[in-house]
């Protein structure tokens, strides 16, 4: 496709886009890839440097790390970033429909997200897990049912201000329907806007959801899980600091990808941003007149 | 053909404490047969723009009708190929997504009212005056006059029944004003379609109008074919007059 052609063109966010399915087809087959048992406890190699049969060493139960690192993928990554789009899909539907029918709609859709986020996320949580129960799954219901309000807000906002563009009214007064008005008009100027504010939650939600496990509501105690890892090497924080290595580096290189694949996504999407980056790339080989410059500027 | 009759419309205003409504257009009636220009002029603020909206049916009047082929404005079916519209800021007149192809061709394949070919595409771009190599270009690699011209080709596209043009040719130089202009005419002579033209510029409208309405607060002053345009009644289109003479 298109996109993806302009996409690789971007080294960094090319990259990303291999990390990133890298990690998830690794987090899918973590049992075939898995050198150990993630859950076998076995003191003797209790904070065991690396070997070649454990590479990343053990932790303070003698569990393989790497292991699992490996196995936490699914609860840490994939299912956070399930959880991510869900909310971000009703956050967007909801969103779109106040923003641009505005009117009693969106008086009435914005007082029930006001209601939604009067509440605090980790409140509902906790109760929502009294309800159904401990588990992750409970957990990432609670915050899809959190955060979508949040998300509905703001994808509001950033509609409301191509609403009154006259390319829009334009599509609207030749007789189009709103859904494709909203589909081939708002969606790709707001995906920019949406694509900033589900990759920077997508590292508070893999926080949040790790402390959650660290108060027991998440997953339970001996399968792995990323946040509960990092704060498991907490205890043993300035005794052992290399423990925190592992899952602190996986966490923010998480991050880091979704954030500059995001980035990547906003210029392979819009046509003049590609352009000035197309430039800019020859700019560094041929080093063009100032001019030039100016021109791809504006 | 498009027919507004009685036609008011307010809008809400905070105010501190309590809302009122602020009546903008009062008592409207005109009438737009095809292939006639009806100039609407009128000073900034007196009520055009969105007399322009009401007239392409995206926003409600709050009494009176306005039709299409006896047929109400306001359901979007009716407008299907019957209306279309001419904006006055270029920058935003075209999706930044869009190549120009892509602009031109959105209402043909919105209505999927006939094979869309390359030949209809380069055809209209030449109307406009510009390269068949244009199409694919991006908004931003357009200048002002071009996006505009964009924009009539895309506007003509589906040979609509009447095009708004509001304050279509203000924000370009007086020479590319002359260009579309002329454009607009030899246009509307091929199509025979209806223009219902919004400036205030008395000139302009002068050199393309049949018909012209005097616009004052919301309300029509006057109604007066161009050839009688000196011998105005209304004191306000006298002013208006005087205005450009003394100029
Ligand atoms: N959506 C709106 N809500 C409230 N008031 C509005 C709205 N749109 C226009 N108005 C008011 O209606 C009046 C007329 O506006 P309009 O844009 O129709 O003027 P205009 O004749 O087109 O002026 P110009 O020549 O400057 O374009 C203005 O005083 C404006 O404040
Ligand atoms: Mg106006």
């Amino acid at each position: 496709m298109n996109v993806l052609k302009n996409l690789s063109q971007d080294k960094l966010g090319i990259t990303s886009l291999i990390f990133i399915v890298v990690l998830t087809f690794v987090g899918i087959f973590a049992p075939l890839i898995a050198p150990n048992d993630p859950i076998a406890v076995n003191m003797q190699l209790r904070y065991a440097s690396p070997s070649w049969e454990y590479l990343l060493g053990n932790d303070h139960l003698g569990r393989c790390i790497l292991s699992r690192m490996l196995y936490g993928i699914q609860p840490s990554v994939l299912w956070v970033f399930v959880a991510l789009a869900a909310s971000v899909s009703i956050g967007a539907i909801v969103g779109f429909i106040a923003g641009y029918f505005r009117g009693n709609v969106d008086a009435v859709i914005m007082r029930i997200c006001d209601v939604m986020l009067s509440f605090p996320v980790y409140v509902i949580a906790i109760a929502i897990v009294a309800i159904l129960g401990v588990g992750l799954g409970n957990i990432l219901i609670a915050f899809v049912l959190m955060k979508w309000a949040w998300f509905a807000r703001i994808i509001r906002t950033s509609v409301m201000q191509y609403v009154e563009l006259d390319y829009v009214k334009y599509a609207q007064a030749i007789g189009m329907s709103h859904p494709s008005i909203i589909v081939k008009h708002i969606l790709p100027v707001t995906f920019s806007d949406i694509a900033v504010v589900a990759s920077s939650s997508m590292g508070s939600m893999i926080l949040q959801i790790s402390g959650l496990s660290f108060l027991g509501l998440g997953i339970k105690a001996p399968n792995a899980e990323w946040g509960m890892m990092l704060s498991e090497a907490r205890e043993v924080m300035f005794t052992r600091p290399e423990l925190m290595i592992a899952p602190g580096v996986a966490i923010v290189m998480v991050v880091l990808a979704f954030n500059f694949l995001s980035d990547s996504l906003q210029v392979a999407l819009h046509p003049q941003l590609r352009q000035s980056n197309q430039s800019q790339q020859k700019l560094k080989w041929f080093k063009a007149p100032a001019q030039h410059e100016k021109e791809v500027v504006k | 053909m498009l027919k507004v009759e009685n036609v008011d419309k307010s809008y809400k205003t905070h105010g501190f404490l309590k809302q009122h409504r602020r009546k903008i257009l009062t008592n409207i009636n005109l009438e737009c047969q095809r292939g006639e220009c009806l100039g609407i002029i009128g000073e900034s603020g007196s009520g055009k723009s969105t007399l322009g909206r009401l007239l392409i049916g995206i926003e409600q009047p709050d009494c009176g009708v306005i039709t299409i082929h006896g047929k109400q404005i306001r359901d979007r079916k009716q407008r299907k190929g019957h209306v279309s519209v001419v904006f006055q800021d270029y920058r935003s007149s075209i999706n930044p997504f869009y190549s120009v192809e892509k602009a031109i061709l959105e209402p043909l394949r919105d209505y999927k009212m006939k094979e869309i070919s390359d030949e209809l595409l380069d055809r209209l771009l030449l109307q406009v005056g510009l390269s068949p190599d244009y199409k694919y270009k991006y908004p931003y690699e357009l200048s002002g006059g071009e996006a505009q011209r964009v924009c009539i080709a895309r506007a003509i596209a589906t040979e609509p029944t009447f095009i708004l043009l509001d304050e279509a040719i203000s924000s370009l130089d007086v020479s590319v004003q002359l260009q579309i202009l002329d454009l607009l005419k030899t246009l509307k002579s091929e199509y025979n379609m209806g223009y219902i033209f919004i400036t205030h510029d008395l000139q302009a409208a002068a050199y393309i109008c049949d018909r012209m309405m005097i616009f004052k607060d919301g309300q029509v002053q006057e109604t007066i074919a161009t050839k009688n345009l000196p011998n105005v009644q209304s004191s306000y289109a006298r002013k208006l007059l005087q205005n450009l003479i003394t100029f």
